[in-house]
């Protein structure tokens, strides 16, 4: 494709967009602008939710302040409180941070840096990914039958633990190891040809290296499990607790499913304590996310 | 996994009868040889890339391997400390000897080979870690049992780097310029007290001064160590080399030795037109 340029036939050249430079700079100042409202009507809608609830449920959350904290729950939504359902939180999502990370990590190395590249590991990785996308129920179906019903955990924190964890492996495994990929192999070369060992390599150069993107995944992985209600509803989860949880043998109930039972009360009369529950969620999940992007900057070398 | 024998070998016989330069190639050093190389040919999957190649590597010399890109300089080099094993679907031939020993050898393990023959690559990779643990790193892992402080210094002054980073031994790695990233790198090599040094295009990504710097360090290191270096750059193989060799690819024979000679001879009057064409910027 030739291009036609004028040339100036004398004097100063006339710099101004003209003609296809014209059009292809209104296409790019249009880009811009429909881009801008892509964006702010994403968050917008985000915006609106978290406002819609604080609305609702902040005077609650504030007004009792810290007994909506403290009580449990309760046939009188004044009294009505998450602690129960708080606490079962942090056991279940405790546990399951406990059980994923070392698998899914452990998980990822094997795959990227040990495993022999044949057919079967291709069709394991594949699996992966699909198990990524399989309805949360299903795993809660899995739940029930392998570790409540066949191993006989009954529908205890440690069953909730576990089924959450095979839910989000998929999740930590995917995220470590695209975080493993991105490890430039210099640094393995360089590590190798110093007489490391590959685990030495792995544990001195590409573990460190691979941090930030593996917290990204654990974060990705408990913000999933942390709102997750259906697959703990099927392992059978309570949802009015009136004692705290001390062990992984006892019965729990978790945030979501807390905030669901709310919700489904008659009328409107437990609508500002579903509100002020999802606030507290919300304060746990930034929280989270807060910690993950402080770990996040200080793995990040350069 | 290193040798299968199979069908390829046929080939490889049929080939070796008209073996390309063979004559011009079949020159030996008459001083201690430090790594000896015995018909190694090389696939990566289905493709080879090194065919038959024999060169015997002589001791506290810098040996230059040249040649226009893709005849095999680089996989060469990597063969001599088994760097190739890392790549998946690598098959070897023949036999690499080092004082004697063949690496390739049933009981060898590459990590003791790679300590002992180390490395430094064409781009600067210092590890994202303190000068510090960089130089320390593969004594640590080898489980050096000396005083590292010493070590470390000892090991920056012999890469010519001590009196540039002496108070900032803490600093990263990578907050270095190339030329000193690139003595870093050969610094942390030094520290596994090895016996040979393989670089590969250790200057292609330096200035002309950090080069010089880097050259003049070679000269001085091969008092003590055998160095066998890969370049693009014949002015640099002429100053720096002792040896040189001329490897090729061409549409038969993929990563041939076609001569190997002392620097000065190779370079004067070399044996092999092809030779005598590519020094002479006829192609490459």
């Amino acid at each position: 494709m030739a291009l036609e340029m004028e040339r100036p036939a004398a004097g100063a050249p006339s710099l101004r967009a003209t003609g296809r430079v014209a059009r292809r700079q209104a296409l790019s100042r249009a880009s811009y602008w429909v881009l801008f409202a892509v964006a702010v009507s994403g968050l917008g809608v985000l915006a609106f939710l978290a406002y819609d609830t604080i609305q609702l449920g902040g005077a609650r959350l504030v007004h009792d302040w810290p007994s909506f904290l403290t009580n449990y729950a309760s046939r009188f939504p004044e009294r009505a409180g998450v602690r129960a359902a708080v606490l079962g939180t942090a056991w279940v999502i405790g546990l399951t941070v406990l059980f994923t990370v070392p698998v899914g990590v452990g998980t990822a190395i094997w795959l990227e840096e040990f495993a022999p590249r044949n057919r079967l590991v291709q069709v394991v990785r594949l699996n992966i990914s699909n198990l990524a996308g399989v309805p949360s129920i299903i795993y809660g179906i899995l739940g029930l039958a392998l570790f409540s019903r066949l191993l006989g955990l009954g529908p205890s924190i440690l069953t909730g633990a576990l089924t959450l964890s095979l839910m989000v492996l998929p999740i930590v495994v995917i995220t470590s190891s695209e975080a493993i990929r991105q490890v430039p192999s210099s640094i393995r070369d360089a590590s190798f040809a110093l007489g490391a060992t590959r685990w030495q390599t792995v544990w001195h150069h590409v573990l460190p290296g691979a941090v930030p993107g593996i917290m990204t995944g654990v974060i990705l992985a408990v913000s999933r499990a942390i709102g997750e209600a259906a697959a703990l509803i099927m392992i059978g989860a309570f949802a009015f607790v009136s004692f705290d949880p001390v062990s992984w043998r006892d019965r729990f109930t978790v945030l979501p499913i807390q905030i669901y039972d709310w919700t489904l009360r008659p009328g409107e009369l437990f609508k500002p304590e579903a509100a002020a529950a999802i606030i507290v969620l919300m304060a746990v999940v930034l929280t989270l996310n807060l910690t993950a992007a402080y770990v996040r900057q200080r793995f990040r070398q350069d | 996994m290193a040798r299968e024998m199979t069908d390829v070998r046929l080939d490889v016989g049929g080939a070796s009868q008209a073996r390309p330069g063979s004559a011009a190639a079949a020159f030996r050093p008459s001083e201690p040889v430090a790594i000896e190389v015995e018909n190694l040919s090389l696939w990566y999957g289905k493709k080879r890339a090194l065919t038959n190649v024999s060169l015997a590597i002589p001791r506290n010399r810098v040996t230059a391997l040249i040649g226009p890109s893709g005849c095999g300089k680089s996989t060469l080099l990597r063969c001599l400390n088994r760097m190739n094993d890392l790549i998946p679907g690598v098959r070897i031939e023949g036999t690499v000897r080092y004082h004697g020993v063949d690496i390739y050898g049933k009981d060898v393990d590459p990590v003791e080979v790679r300590r002992r023959i180390g490395m430094v690559f064409q781009k600067p990779n210092p590890f994202p870690k303190s000068i510090y643990d960089n130089v320390a790193f593969g004594a640590r892992v080898n489980g050096y049992r000396g005083n590292l402080d010493e070590l470390v210094e000892r090991c920056l002054r012999r890469a010519a780097l001590w009196d540039e980073v002496k108070d900032d031994l803490k600093k990263s790695g990578l907050a270095l310029s190339g030329g000193q990233q690139q003595r870093l790198c050969i610094a942390r090599a030094l520290a596994n007290d090895p016996d040979v040094i393989l670089m590969d295009e250790p200057c292609s990504a330096l200035d002309p001064i950090a080069t010089l710097k880097i050259e003049d360090l070679m000269r001085e290191l091969a008092e003590q160590y055998t160095i066998v270096i890969v370049t693009h750059n014949m002015q640099q193989a002429a100053r720096v080399s002792d040896y040189t060799a001329f490897l090729l690819t061409d549409e038969e024979t993929p990563g041939q030795l076609i001569e190997y000679a002392p620097t000065q001879e190779l370079f004067t009057r070399p044996k092999d037109r092809r030779t005598e064409d590519y020094i002479r910027g006829r192609f490459g």
